[in-house]
């Protein structure tokens, strides 16, 4: 286990360095060197341009500005943000990041909650109109094009039914007279969701334990003393409100990407199971007796579950892919946003910075995925 | 799928029938070689047709490509015999005796016209050739690689392996729409170029694993042994024996690249960030920048290319899915 953890570590370490150096010589070799956006002021003489040139380092080779970058880089510098002038890009990828990872974790993880409940009944109920009716809907709303279904869904939630706001992280109305910045609103709401979840999570873990007698009640008394301690936070703060108006603005997204990745999900899960219901040790737990509902859950789910929780974790490192898109249509200052922006204003060391999030978030995910695999899978431990 | 012909006077291996090496037999056995080999391949053409078919899912995505295949080829007919070209041109044309652009559908435009004075069907149509053509390039270019790459870092194995995975790796983790939408801002992409960089990273990335994977069962067979010992070289047993075996997982991802590379180059164009004529994402772009994008009494701007963006890439999609029961014995129904 621990050698194969070592090796892995080491493997995504490297690949990661390939990444850096991929972006970094890709955007080197684009057509025109980004101190141009600098130098393009025709009063200046060449000679000028040629002192500012080597003033910001351009006369020296690709590799020693490669390495000049990689060092700044493992110091926590990115550079200075062209169209966010003067906040560094850090800055700005410090604030952007969580508003990005929050719309993206919490849809991924209700998509792949639904997704993988409703995989599980399809491949259990094999057959029938109502699979095909679910593969042909599953395959629908996982090729739509999302633009257009995020559009569709402004037009219909936010346009004419007026339920939520038609984009924007908050309303500038509301915010005016607001005695604190988003930013500090925004935090506690993510500290304070951490807390929840783990909250949550560790009573679930106690409550499993129980008798199965009180193992319900137990969990709804949990369920409820979390709620109330959240909400008696909330109250006292004070920015109840500006919080809330937060919350507003999320609903339309998470539930546009939910609906568009649990599909996936959905047909990921449905394949897997396929594949576990073939298992001998299925047709041994149906030889035991065992009820339908047993089989399928703690026999044939648990071990179909086994490529779903890996491309769950995978899926995070798309979270910028599929940020471009949404975060444009509902105009949602996230890295998506960001990047594209960025990229359009041709602000280099943002995209930059930008790229090399994702690759850090990806190479994360990557290494949580290998561990998750060989923690849930004996058998990869051991070859 | 290994069987042996018995009118055949060589035993025949898999799918193919691709372990008889050739030019070492008298003219006579390799014509009922020859014939033999058509007559197993079509054989397990049958069976796969006929394993296809069971499934619903695959004809309905047939037919939707069947549909948009038939606009693409009526778009130059009809170009020629009844549409005059200064109107219906996708791109230049315009009709004078339409007074307010964009015009809802009438006779003359069955779909409307969209703010610039063009015919909306006749942009769709032009349209759908471009779609096809890219998931069709993108398509090749992954097969090429995926295939290639995965048979010879099977067979080799040590370095190459490592290299390739590696790369492999690598290419997951790049965020494929990100990377484009950096180089489309920042270079001069065409239709072309897209469809060879889409067809580069799904090629070296996820489809390379599998396909290697496929490749590592197919290399320890005992035809491939053969092959060696009748003195074939490495390339011809990639070539000949490892590659035939590795085409219908190959082409299972060719439907999957072709429903990417349609929804990528729309994510692209409606972006505004492709160097093309006219392509459907470019045609939601036209009405976002004319300001009708949330505006749903103009539906036929954005509905018509939003739908079929949608249905090609699904049905590429349905394709593959219905595809991959046939592939993966292990998804069928018993």
């Amino acid at each position: 286990m621990q050698r194969y953890l070592v090796r892995r570590i080491a493997q995504n370490i490297l690949t990661f360095f390939l990444f850096l150096t991929m972006v970094y010589l890709l955007l080197d070799a684009v057509p025109g060197d980004f101190a141009d956006l600098y130098l393009n002021d025709p009063r200046l003489t060449p000679e000028t341009r040629a002192v500012l040139r080597s003033q910001l380092g351009l006369d020296q080779p690709v590799y020693v500005r490669y390495f000049i970058w990689l060092g700044d880089f493992f110091q926590g510098d990115l550079g200075i943000s062209f169209s966010n002038y003067p906040r560094p890009v850090m800055d700005v990828i410090l604030e952007r990041a969580p508003r990005t990872l929050v719309l993206f974790i919490t849809a991924t993880v209700l998509a792949y909650y639904v997704g993988f409940l409703i995989g599980k009944l399809l491949a259990w109920r094999r057959g029938g109109a109502m699979e095909y009716a679910a593969t042909v809907g599953g395959v629908a709303l996982y090729t739509v094009f999302l633009p257009w279904f995020a559009l569709m869904m402004v037009w219909f939630f936010a346009y004419t039914l007026g339920l939520f706001p038609i984009g924007k992280f908050l309303d500038p109305i509301i915010w005016r007279t607001a005695p604190v910045d988003a930013n500090y609103v925004f935090y506690r709401m993510l500290i304070s969701a951490f807390i929840v979840s783990l909250a949550f999570f560790l009573w679930f873990l106690y409550a499993r334990r129980l008798d199965p007698g009180r193992r319900r009640p137990m969990t709804l008394l949990g369920l409820f003393v979390v709620l109330a301690a959240l909400v008696g936070y909330w109250a006292t703060t004070g920015v109840a409100r500006y919080a809330a108006d937060i919350l507003h603005h999320l609903i339309l997204p998470i539930l546009t990407l939910t609906l568009v990745n649990f599909a996936g999900v959905m047909l990921l899960t449905r394949n897997s199971m396929l594949e576990t219901l073939r298992e001998d040790y299925i047709m041994a737990a149906r030889a035991k007796g065992l009820s339908e509902k047993s089989v399928r859950d703690k026999h044939a789910a648990r071990n179909a579950m086994l490529p779903v929780a890996t491309s769950f974790v995978l899926a995070l490192a798309f979270v910028l892919d599929g940020g471009v898109i949404t975060e444009t249509v509902f105009s949602w200052p996230g890295m998506g946003l960001t990047l594209l922006t960025a990229a359009q204003t041709q602000d280099v060391p943002m995209v930059i910075g930008a790229l090399v999030f994702t690759g850090t978030l990806a190479l994360s995910a990557h290494l949580i995925a290998d561990v998750l695999y060989a923690f849930l899978d004996p058998r990869i431990r051991y070859s | 799928m290994a069987e042996i012909d018995k009118r055949s006077p060589l035993p025949v291996g898999a799918s193919g029938g691709e372990t008889v090496v050739e030019g070492s037999l008298p003219p006579k056995t390799a014509i009922s070689v020859s014939r033999a080999r058509w007559r197993l391949f079509w054989r397990g053409l049958k069976t796969n047709v006929a394993l296809f078919t069971e499934n619903p899912i695959g004809l309905i995505g047939l037919g939707i490509i069947l549909f948009f295949f038939l606009l693409a080829v009526a778009h130059p007919i009809l170009m020629r015999t009844v549409w005059p070209k200064g109107i219906y041109d996708p791109v230049i044309g315009v009709d004078t005796t339409v007074p307010f652009n964009p015009a809802p559908p009438s006779a003359t435009h069955l779909l409307g016209t969209d703010p610039l004075g063009r015919d909306v069907l006749s942009q769709l149509m032009f349209s759908t050739r471009a779609a096809f053509l890219l998931g069709l390039l993108a398509a090749l270019v992954t097969v090429f690689i995926a295939t290639t790459v995965g048979a010879v870092s099977a067979y080799y194995g040590g370095v190459t392996d490592t290299l390739f995975m590696r790369l492999a790796d690598l290419v997951i983790m790049t965020p494929t729409i990100t990377i484009l939408i950096v180089l489309g801002s920042l270079l001069d992409l065409g239709m072309i170029h897209l469809a060879v960089i889409i067809g580069i990273l799904s090629g070296f990335g996820g489809a390379t694993i599998i396909i290697k994977s496929q490749a590592l069962t197919v290399k320890v067979r005992t035809y491939i042994e053969a092959a060696r010992v009748a003195g074939g070289s490495n390339a011809h047993i990639i070539f000949r024996h490892i590659v035939p075996n590795l085409l219908p997982l190959s082409f299972l991802y060719m439907m999957f690249t072709v429903s990417a590379a349609i929804a990528i180059e729309a994510v692209l164009s409606f972006f505004g960030l492709l160097n093309v004529r006219m392509s459907w994402g470019l045609m939601i772009y036209t009405t976002s920048y004319s300001g009708y994008l949330l505006d749903i009494s103009k539906w036929w701007l954005i509905f018509p290319a939003s739908l079929s963006i949608s249905l090609l890439s699904g049905s590429f999609y349905l394709v593959g899915r219905a595809l991959d029961e046939v592939v993966n014995p292990r998804l069928r129904k018993r």
